[in-house]
């Protein structure tokens, strides 16, 4: 007698631990292999370009935190570029270095979310994921000194940012510097040649540096390929072209390279901080905007390195108080192209983890 | 830093290989026909010097008359960037050729726009719905839903 064996569907998500949000995966499964894997994507889709064109230009501020909302101070930095590309609006010199500090904390923040979600996925419950975030929390409560926030930062406005950082804040983050630097290291010993990482994550997940390409792939997603790729280096915005760092890549773009990067690149942030917070000058955070602003009739595209890759905010002005159109690239959303093809032939395990080393936020990937 | 290229020289290839092809240009911005958009964007990908094998972003604007299709192309080996317009007319059913079999970054992105502005992308592997459920009825981002 032979045996017949037809394939099923099985849905990951939308709520499940692994999938980080809302997302949902339908997968076709021969015995445990996927054969196909459709991603599906709206179950946080809060239209908020279409929210964009209802107020005014500081106004969308708030919203642009609930993209991607563990990196808020990333996505305020990306929207009030573009409006001041647009509206020609100069920073003054002190906001810029305040906003390079904040983004690249955030970086750190966000990566520390991403490595840590990523060993849960791997296996390793919630002893890394619980390490990362003792540090994030370092972080957090100095955007709190600033901001009075701790996840929704609202804090960067077009022409500079809300508020000065109180004075007791640069001996903080000092301090903090100091600390990090340790925990990194600490991490180095526990993970970086942890078995568990090595048997679960090198060779997985394979993504060719010609298909990074081809489906736009940025950020870490797409360093970890080994192509050297970075906003903050082809095309520096704010003051970045003023500091020494590195961009570190990956070798054969698996999921273990994609930690490698991510934990690489906070030590890059970390050095950036230092450097950022040893020169900032003294003078206004806010340059002077007016409380509507009323760009001329035109468009303007910004664009950053955001903690999951190149996060674009296009705006389109028709000499209103309000922007015309605002549509936002979101890094995730372009990154999980790749998805199906990385996944295809690999066990339901290997699709979770594969698909954990994306880091994406569902709150970008909708919208 | 990343070069946003001259859109002049890139018209010159462009009006020698495509006539008529080029419907309007600024100095950095090419309105292409949407009827020659597939030849145009596939010489722009391959030509050497342009090399504009990294498609970022697609997004599409409603100005009543026509919907705006807007292609920002940047290539990787020569750090330069270029953006790409076309035109779809008409509101019950207005339609562009699709990219995506050109770059598949376009894949999700295209999908979007069909879903929020109602532009139909012509020879698209899976043109369906992607943010919104498949009965929902309209395409929200539309300017339709004035206040």
């Amino acid at each position: 007698m032979t045996l017949k064996t037809e394939p099923f569907v099985l849905n990951i998500g939308p709520v499940h631990p692994s999938t980080h949000g809302v997302f949902r995966m339908r997968a076709t499964l021969d015995g445990e292999v996927i054969v196909d894997l459709e991603p599906v994507f709206g179950y946080l889709h809060r239209g908020i370009e279409k929210l964009a064109e209802e107020r005014t230009y500081t106004g969308f501020v708030p919203l642009t935190d609930r993209l991607d909302y563990v990196s808020s101070m990333t996505n305020n930095m990306g929207y009030c570029l573009a409006v001041e590309k647009l509206a020609g609006i100069k920073v003054p010199e002190r906001a810029e270095y305040i906003r390079v500090i904040m983004a690249e904390l955030q970086r750190i923040a966000a990566h520390l979310i991403s490595v840590g979600s990523f060993f849960n996925d791997c296996g390793a419950y919630f002893t890394p994921f619980l390490y990362m975030f003792r540090e994030r929390e370092r972080v957090v409560d100095l955007f709190e000194m600033v901001t009075g926030q701790r996840l929704l930062y609202n804090y960067m406005r077009p022409g500079g940012v809300s508020q000065d950082i109180p004075d007791e804040f640069l001996p903080a983050l000092n301090e903090a510097i100091d600390q990090l630097k340790k925990y990194f290291d600490e991490y180095e010993r526990l993970l970086k040649e942890n078995e568990i990482l090595y048997a679960r994550a090198r060779g997985v997940g394979i993504l060719t540096k010609q298909m990074a390409i081809e489906i736009g792939a940025s950020g870490p997603v797409l360093r970890s390929t080994g192509i050297k790729w970075d906003i903050r280096k082809a095309d520096p915005y704010s003051i970045y072209d003023r500091f020494e760092f590195d961009i570190p890549v990956g070798e054969q773009g698996d999921c273990y390279d994609r930690y490698r990067v991510r934990v690489e690149e906070m030590k890059q942030s970390l050095r950036i901080v230092e450097q950022a917070a040893g020169k900032i000058p003294a003078g206004p955070v806010r340059a002077d905007v007016p409380a509507l602003i009323r760009p001329p009739v035109g468009e303007a595209y910004a664009h950053i390195e955001a903690p999951t890759g190149d996060l674009g905010f296009y705006l389109v002005s028709d000499g209103g108080i309000a922007p015309y159109r605002c549509h936002i690239r979101a890094p995730s959303f372009v990154n999980l192209t790749a998805l199906r093809d990385m996944v295809l032939g690999w066990k339901v395990q290997d699709a979770i983890l594969t698909f954990g080393s994306f880091a994406i936020t569902m709150g970008e990937v909708d919208r | 830093m990343t070069a946003v290229l001259a859109a002049s020289e890139v018209l010159k290839q462009l009006e020698t290989r495509f006539p008529g092809a080029v419907t309007a240009s600024t100095d950095t911005v090419i309105t292409v026909d949407s009827k020659s958009l597939l030849p145009v964007m596939m010489y722009l990908k391959t030509a050497p010097g342009l090399d504009f094998s990294y498609l970022t972003t697609i997004t599409a604007i409603d100005y009543f008359q026509y919907f705006e299709i807007v292609y920002f192309l940047v290539s990787m080996e020569h750090n330069h960037t270029l953006t790409i317009k076309t035109r779809a007319y008409g509101r019950d059913d207005p339609k562009v050729p699709s990219v995506a079999s050109l770059w598949r970054s376009a894949d999700h992105q295209e999908r979007e726009i069909y879903d929020l502005m109602g532009v139909t992308f012509e020879g698209h592997p899976n043109m369906k719905r992607i943010v919104l459920w498949p009965e929902f009825k309209g395409h929200p981002q539309r300017k339709d839903f004035l206040k």
